[in-house]
């Protein structure tokens, strides 16, 4: 029998002395060929921003191949990890530099996107795909209702990707369950 | 402001209806109000079903180069000795299946013994400790097995309601072999008079489950005229991948 897993709980109010670390969003320099910068901001039931949120990304390089190379936590200025951390700011913002991910094994390229937050008892999981091309789909796209799919969907900006994380209400955003969980 | 009498209730209520419901649920309610600051903050929707692709069933890698060795011990990172009761708290990542998750990072951090978190949104009118940050990192051994040294720390007054107190916490941050098993969650203490009062801890429904947060004092781990020693285990969610040789540094999938 599989053993039960360990229950969750918030990330609370002061885990920003002890997780943010310096360059934990610039996964690649700021300016450096490539460099795509991943923005957006988190939200509450209100609309209001959550300024003590914490964003991670977990991607694959542009390349499309998931990468297995440490130094996440004192970045070299030439290694690609894929993964990158982001507390928001007094705004609710979070913001990424970090390169384009391609897609793995023929899906379509999607950022993985995990959210801590005071007041949020549990972490939640979603996907931010990159602007689709028309009639793009994959399974899970194909099973979230119509009027929610673009809650997982960057916009393209100038610089980048917009992706904005809403809590709870209007336009929440679609976040998953695991099989297991 | 409202009392603890009062969250009391709303806690005994909701434990109430989820014993007549009879469904276990060994995750903490998102959606639980005595925990005020959870009101705005959690979705609405249920969470939808989804199979982990591409690189969801892949974990970040952290390594030697991540974490130095000496970020294990929080009882030696500013010149001097902590004030506080010194403890080892020690244990094993394990995944779904129970196996050990290997070199992979575990972050820690707390208040000191008084209570006091070194944040400068801790208005808490205890003493800091120039000795003491409450930031510690270590990677498991290929047991899975991570320790740390550290000072016991205090409960401490929060605002949720009126003479609110958490019980005395080590907050853990967790990453298995899958990015569908990334956590962050709370090592408690045995017996702390403050956990049926606590609406964080309360919101996990099934006892059980809330009992796998709490360490397990261990006289063995124990060292003589040094420190007290605390056992605590991580069970993360199950994965879905076969492990393979890859998941150390430089495999790629």
């Amino acid at each position: 029998m599989s053993p039960t897993p360990t229950p969750g709980q918030t990330v609370g109010p002061f885990f920003h002395y002890a997780l943010p670390y310096d360059g934990d969003r610039d996964l690649v320099a700021p300016g450096s060929p490539g460099a795509v910068r991943l923005h957006g901001t988190v939200s509450d039931g209100d609309g209001a921003p959550v300024p003590d949120a914490l964003v991670e990304i977990w991607q694959a390089g542009p390349d499309g191949r998931v990468v297995a190379r440490s130094g996440s936590l004192r970045r070299d200025g030439h290694t690609f990890t894929g993964f990158g951390r982001s507390s928001t700011d007094r705004e609710g913002a979070y913001t990424f530099t970090t390169l384009a991910p391609g897609a793995v094994d023929g899906g379509l390229p999607f950022f993985a996107v995990t959210v801590f937050a005071r007041g949020l008892l549990n972490r939640l999981f979603t996907r931010a795909y990159l602007p689709l091309a028309d009639g793009a789909t994959d399974p899970l796209l194909a099973s979230v209702p119509a009027d929610r799919r673009s809650t997982l969907v960057c916009t393209a900006d100038t610089h980048g990707f917009v992706f904005d994380i809403r809590l709870m209400g209007d336009g929440e955003t679609v976040f998953l369950r695991f099989p297991g969980q | 402001m409202e009392t603890q009498a009062e969250i009391s209730d709303e806690i005994a209520k909701i434990s109430r209806e989820y014993d007549e419901a009879g469904q276990v649920e060994t995750q903490p309610r998102v959606d639980y109000p005595p925990y005020r600051s959870s009101l705005l903050r959690h979705p609405t929707k249920d969470l939808h079903q989804a199979d982990p692709e591409g690189v969801e069933l892949w974990a970040p890698v952290f390594g030697r180069r991540d974490v130095d060795p000496l970020e294990s011990d929080l009882t030696i990172q500013r010149g001097g000795d902590p004030i506080g009761e010194r403890m080892v708290v020690t244990g094993r990542v394990l995944d779904g299946e129970g196996r050990p998750v290997r070199r992979q990072l575990v972050e820690i951090w707390q208040a000191n013994a008084g209570g006091r978190y070194v944040h400068q949104r801790d208005q808490h009118p205890a003493a800091l400790d120039p000795h003491f940050t409450g930031m510690g990192r270590c990677l498991t051994d290929d047991d899975g097995r991570y320790s740390f040294t550290t000072i016991k720390p205090g409960p401490y007054p929060w605002r949720n309601h009126r003479n609110a107190w958490r019980p005395a916490h080590i907050h853990f941050s967790l990453f298995g072999t899958e990015f569908t098993q990334r956590m962050v969650t709370q090592m408690y203490f045995p017996g702390d008079p403050l956990f049926a009062l606590d609406p964080i801890y309360q919101a996990i429904l099934d006892p059980a489950a809330r009992d796998r947060l709490v360490a397990t004092y261990d006289h063995d781990l124990t060292q003589p005229e040094w420190s007290t020693g605390y056992r605590w285990d991580i069970v993360l969610t199950g994965s879905h991948r076969t492990l393979m040789e890859a998941d150390t540094e430089g495999g790629v999938a």
